[in-house]
């Protein structure tokens, strides 16, 4: 399974040089990392490539990371049926940055797109339709960019005077429950509940 | 329009501007399947654009699963597709698995192959029974959910829940199941082929279901890698494509089992290959019973180790086991980094986990792709063309269910 897809890394390597930033086999999957202006034309060359045969398209999410620079890392999943393998490839974006739309190339990427927009604030250019997805009408915000609080900032409830469900400020009656399992004997670097009133921890 | 400014052109030529119709099919309607809002843009009945609304039952599964340990995000699973709870947790197991490099035991693997094939007929029942009343049938759904309702006990004998099961867990199964359990599910998957054939008599040869589903949102093969399609919607249109036999997960590769192809590509063909699949996974049931209780189906039902509980008998005895099984429960196992897409061939299609590890006990970003986002994009070009009464119809087909395309 690995060598054939070494052999596919190999190939799209060879034959696209300008889109594959690098690529690597981890746990039995082809990861590519192409860069950010290419993707598109990429794609579609997997799509009809005869080799390649990426023509269907399983998944199109994101990942945060706030400490990089290039915040986002856009993730696309590739499922050859004719083929039978399967390639993961990674663009990473900066938080201002635009990426392609592929709807083009793949129609199924519509709401993919949709939703990382919804959920990451990623911009696709050229894509039809970039409404948010999942999120209620009028949402603000990106819920899954790790800033975002899992609790959200509105809470909605029905009211009885107004007759109608009203949109509030999150109230939370208790702290959110957010365990750290760091073990103390275990090179923690807070300082511990009690030992702030030590003249060494100020 | 009818304001008078368009002048009497009206009256000279005795036509009127005939201006399309838009209506809001659900999220209250029965036959959306949930909370399905649909858009439609009818011009008479025929239906010119259909613009989804989804995510009026999101709720933010992913995000919660970011602060979760890994086996508290487990019964999130259950929630996704809630119709075939398990099928969704096989493919969370498989990928905390493939990272952490556990290898299942041969009972649990077993169990783990008879209940997915389980979760596949009580989804496919559903499905086959409640489109059948989306065209106009009352008895099939009567008829069905009782058959589901006895494979709902074999799960709450497995793990106490007839729904919400969390059964599958990290390196095997929860609990072992019975002797007793066994041959009542191999009993039962004796007398089941007796019910599909009465509903198959029901429906089959049914003319109001045939002409309600024949040539109604047919499929090519084109359409499967445009809309990037998986499960019966390909299999549908004549494609042998099905992970369990393409990318064995599990011990599949032992069974066999055909993979029914439909030739049309239309909603009655679709029907045909769901209840040709009930039946070849009822082969499969027997199968994994007939495998259960030869020796080698016996022994443990979970990898003992870091990522699994200690047995009961360890915890009452050992302090170390009881540490460890309090460290477990409470802080939960570290998966070590890296990243990976496990998908399992649940009952709608494709469903795959893609899991981000950054080495501690909560994942890093967890992504549930579930099939039914997919059909249900496509909904707006199978329907188009279509009567406003076929939507019905194609909604059934594609096997939405809310609790995964909303997530």
């Amino acid at each position: 399974m690995s060598d054939a897809l070494k052999e596919v890394g190999d190939y799209v390597e060879a034959k696209r040089a300008d889109c594959v930033l690098g690529w690597d086999i981890a746990h039995g999957e082809l990861n590519v990392d192409v860069a950010p202006s290419n993707i598109k034309g990429f794609v579609d060359f997997l799509r009809t490539d005869p080799t390649c045969r990426f023509s269907t398209l399983v998944d199109i999410t994101a990942v945060d990371y706030p400490g990089r620079a290039k915040r986002f890392d856009v993730v696309y999943h590739l499922l050859s049926m004719f083929q039978n393998h399967r390639i993961r490839l990674r663009v990473s974006v900066r938080e201002d940055e635009m990426l392609p739309s592929i709807v083009d190339v793949h129609p199924s990427a519509d709401w993919f797109e949709r939703e990382v927009f919804d959920m990451f604030g990623i911009l696709f250019t050229g894509h039809p339709d970039l409404r948010r997805i999942l999120t209620d009408y009028g949402f603000r915000g990106h819920p899954l960019r790790k800033d975002f609080p899992t609790t959200g900032y509105t809470e909605v409830r029905y009211d009885e005077a107004q007759k109608r469900v009203v949109y509030e400020p999150v109230s939370l009656v208790q702290e959110y429950r957010q365990f750290d399992f760091m073990s103390p004997w275990e090179g923690a670097d807070y300082i511990l509940p009690g030992d702030e009133k030590k003249p060494e921890a100020k | 329009m009818m304001d008078g400014t368009k002048g009497f052109e009206d009256a000279l030529t005795g036509e009127q501007k005939i201006r399309n119709f838009n209506i809001n099919f659900g999220p209250q309607h029965p036959a959306a399947h949930g909370v399905l809002r649909l858009v439609l843009e009818l011009d008479g009945e025929i239906v010119e654009r259909c613009d989804p609304h989804i995510g009026l039952l999101h709720r933010g599964t992913e995000k919660l699963m970011e602060s979760r340990t890994y086996l508290q995000n487990l019964p999130y699973f259950d929630r996704l597709d809630y119709v075939a709870p398990m099928n969704q947790e096989h493919a969370w197991c498989l990928a905390i698995e493939k990272l952490t490099g556990v290898e299942v035991p041969r009972r649990a693997s077993l169990i783990r192959v008879l209940y997915s094939e389980i979760g596949r007929i009580l989804s496919h029942l559903l499905n086959v029974t409640t489109q059948a009343m989306d065209v106009g049938a009352l008895t099939p759904p009567l008829w069905g959910f009782e058959e589901r309702e006895k494979l709902m006990v074999f799960y709450e004998r497995a793990c106490g829940a007839r729904l919400h099961a969390a059964y599958f867990r990290p390196g095997g199964v929860h609990q072992d199941i019975s002797d007793d359990l066994i041959d009542d599910i191999e009993t039962w998957a004796q007398e089941f082929p007796k019910v599909m054939a009465d509903i198959d008599g029901l429906l089959t040869e049914n003319r109001i279901f045939k002409q309600r589903n024949a040539d109604i949102g047919v499929v090519t093969e084109e359409d499967i890698l445009n809309y990037g399609f998986s499960g019966v919607m390909v299999r549908g249109s004549g494609f042998a494509w099905d992970l369990r036999r393409a990318q064995p997960y599990e011990c599949y590769d032992e069974f066999e089992f055909q993979i029914p192809v439909g030739k049309n590509g239309d909603c009655f063909d679709r029907y045909l290959v769901r209840m040709e699949e009930m039946r070849q996974s009822v082969s499969i049931i027997l199968q994994a019973v007939a495998k259960l209780r030869e020796p080698e189906g016996k022994g443990d039902v979970l990898a003992r180790g870091k990522i699994t509980p200690p047995s009961r008998s360890d915890m009452k005895t050992s302090m170390e086991a009881l540490i460890h099984h309090f460290k477990l429960y409470t802080e939960g196992f570290h998966v070590p980094e890296g990243e990976v897409y496990c998908a399992v061939e649940a009952p709608k299609g494709e469903f795959g986990v893609y899991l981000v590890a950054d080495g501690t006990n909560k994942p890093y970003r967890a992504k549930l792709r579930a099939p039914g986002f997919l059909h249900l994009q496509a909904i707006d070009h199978m329907s188009r063309g279509h009567q406003l009464a076929d939507v019905a119809a194609i909604i059934g087909t594609l096997d939405v269910v809310f609790g995964e395309i909303d997530r």
